[in-house]
């Protein structure tokens, strides 16, 4: 029971430095939380908690007007029912399958075409390219709605004069989404140009040198240096360009609203029409927590396949 | 990619270089490739650049000439009255405030509320520290259109709707904005704070004459992004502004073309001012702004 003389003073010591250290600790948690308070109650406030809000609503029927109820999964099984759902589904893969390549290519190109040296007007043509990315979408596709108007527009004046005879890109419901997908692309390509151009800086001259000294062609010296080392900036660029066109918006909203006949409206088309034009809140949710799942499966699937294949030098 | 790693090794180790004779020919022919870049340059430039530079021309062409039967780029008769009527049509100043105010608060706030927590996630040790990181990546991924519906419910409660508040504090904190601080932080060198913290600096002190004075460039490149970003941006301010005295120039634009869609000069005239503000930004700070989206990328 009696302790050691000699171990009652160490233990005081201990008793003694306990609190000390506790108090320290104490001091410098609430330094960090102090520090980090503002932005988690921004996120709890409008992110964590209309997050939830989101899952509860998806399993009512809320709308402006009214009693709500709850349904249960009834939002869903009316949404995986629903053709206009499935329509729209196709339509947003349709757009950021094509607008996502398509746009990552070109900027590639773009950006291996003015990384030359000694390219006069260098800067100049890189500025005009990256334009876009600085104006508002939605103002850019005011002109493009006129240009692709017949009886305005020099997009059918000049294609006819070329003997291709077409009729009013937005009203066509073939027709409508390959306009709306060229504003996406035209808006975008000069910003990914742009990470382009700085991921090819960071390649050593050393290895095109040493490619040129072995007779490499400038194909092969492509595929087998720039390529690879491009690997990393590629994925980067492609899940960005991935995740903003599925959430496609602000060129359809202005040039067709989603059609004609819904052949141009995407996913968070169809959560603004049916949560804020048609006041279906709870439906709403619902599709916003399907976009939410299909964003995440892509992302998650991309960063998988980054991780195997990310090449580090 | 055997043929790279085995011509670096022959490059190094200092071989006699054999691919010398071909030289004129090599610069013909680099020449040629030259220019064949530049057309090709030149042409992609012309193409992006002509819509507005069409919109430009447009809003300049009297009504009559803008739906001719043989649209050209050009007009013969040079006319101001486009932007005079759409001047009177569309409160100008009132949109451009709006934007400025959305856009500038939503940025301050942002970048001081994001290096805050950056900071704590970089530099401080304390309980939940993964948990906090690991919410922000996850939201990092989550489309923002998810919480529309919620967003704008808890707006209205509060009565935020149509109010500045309601446009900006919503977006005062961004996940991108803290996980991109947070790595920069990591990448200062520890030592000057260590010393100031010998010297009895707090984490404050430290925080902002230190870690905050040395990241200048990624507080500009950061805020950059998000002044574009909310400034250009469409669908949150048509949700939160109802009422056209809240509009900003995107959201107000967008909707007036609704209404006005068959005056074409005076849509023109009103998009050319609604862009004009952006393009003389760029163009003035250019190359910052090139720097800034190239270092954002390369994380």
């Amino acid at each position: 029971m009696t302790a050691s003389p000699l171990a009652r003073p160490t233990g005081r010591v201990a008793r003694m430095k306990a609190p000390f250290a506790t108090r320290l600790r104490r001091r410098r948690i609430l330094v960090a939380y102090t520090f980090m308070l503002p932005s988690l109650v921004v996120l709890g406030v409008f992110m964590f908690y209309p997050l939830i809000r989101a899952a509860v609503l998806s399993f009512t029927n809320y709308s402006v007007f009214g009693a709500v109820k709850y349904v249960g999964l009834a939002n869903y099984t009316t949404l995986l029912q629903s053709h206009q759902f499935w329509g729209d589904l196709v339509n947003t893969v349709y757009y950021a399958g094509v607008t996502t390549p398509v746009s990552v290519a070109l900027a590639l190109g773009l950006a291996l075409l003015l990384n030359r040296r000694g390219l006069p007007g260098r800067g100049v043509l890189r500025a005009a390219i990256f334009l876009p990315a600085v104006v508002s979408l939605a103002v850019a596709a005011i002109p493009f709605r006129l240009m692709f108007t017949p009886s305005i527009g020099l997009i059918t004046y000049w294609l006819g004069l070329i003997g291709v005879h077409s009729t009013d890109w937005l009203d066509s419901t073939t027709l409508a989404m390959p306009a709306v997908i060229i504003v996406g692309i035209w808006k975008d390509v000069g910003f990914y140009m742009v990470i382009y151009l700085a991921g090819l800086q960071t390649i050593p001259p050393e290895f095109y040198e040493a490619a040129r000294i072995d007779g490499a062609s400038a194909w092969q010296r492509f595929r087998n240096v720039t390529w690879p080392l491009l690997s990393n900036t590629t994925m980067f660029v492609t899940i960005i360009a991935l995740i903003a066109s599925f959430q496609a918006f602000d060129q359809i909203f202005v040039m067709t609203q989603g059609g004609p006949a819904f052949s141009t409206e995407t996913l968070v088309m169809l959560i603004y029409r049916t949560g804020f034009q048609n006041f279906q809140m709870g439906y709403a949710s619902a599709i916003g927590y399907v976009l939410v799942l299909i964003i995440l499966l892509f992302s998650l699937f991309q960063m998988r396949y980054f991780n195997r294949r990310a090449i580090r030098y | 990619m055997p043929s790279v790693t085995e011509s670096v090794a022959t490059a190094g180790t200092g071989l006699p270089l054999q691919a010398r004779p071909a030289r004129p020919r090599a610069r013909r022919r680099r020449i040629l490739g030259t220019g064949w870049a530049l057309a090709v340059g030149i042409a992609a430039a012309l193409v992006i650049v002509f819509p507005l530079v069409w919109m430009f021309t447009t809003s300049i062409k009297p009504e009559s000439e803008i739906i001719s039967a043989h649209p050209g780029l050009f007009s013969a008769t040079v006319t101001g009255s486009n932007y005079v009527q759409a001047w009177q049509a569309i409160d100008f100043p009132r949109l451009f405030m709006n934007t400025v105010i959305f856009a500038g608060g939503v940025t301050l706030l942002s970048l001081t509320f994001d290096s805050l927590t950056a900071y704590a996630l970089a530099r401080l040790d304390f309980p939940g520290k993964n948990v906090i990181f690991v919410l922000v990546l996850i939201t990092l991924m989550l489309p923002f259109q998810v919480n529309l519906v919620p967003l704008f419910l808890l707006l209205t409660k509060l009565h935020w709707v149509n109010t500045y508040q309601g446009l900006i504090l919503p977006r005062a904190t961004n996940a991108f904005g803290i996980f991109f601080l947070r790595q920069f932080f990591l990448s200062i060198p520890k030592e000057l704070e260590d010393a100031a913290r010998v010297d009895g600096a707090s984490d404050f002190k430290i925080y902002r004459s230190i870690v905050l004075r040395m990241s200048v460039p990624a507080l500009l490149t950061l805020g950059l992004f998000h002044f574009m970003y909310n400034w250009n941006d469409l669908l949150w301010p048509l949700i939160v502004s109802t009422n056209s005295s809240m509009y900003t120039l995107s959201s107000g634009l967008a909707l007036f073309l609704g209404q006005h869609v068959i005056q074409y000069g005076l849509i023109m005239a009103g998009s050319v001012l609604a862009i004009v503000p952006m393009v003389i930004a760029f163009l003035l700070i250019q190359r910052r702004f090139v720097e800034s989206i190239a270092t954002s990328g390369l994380r």
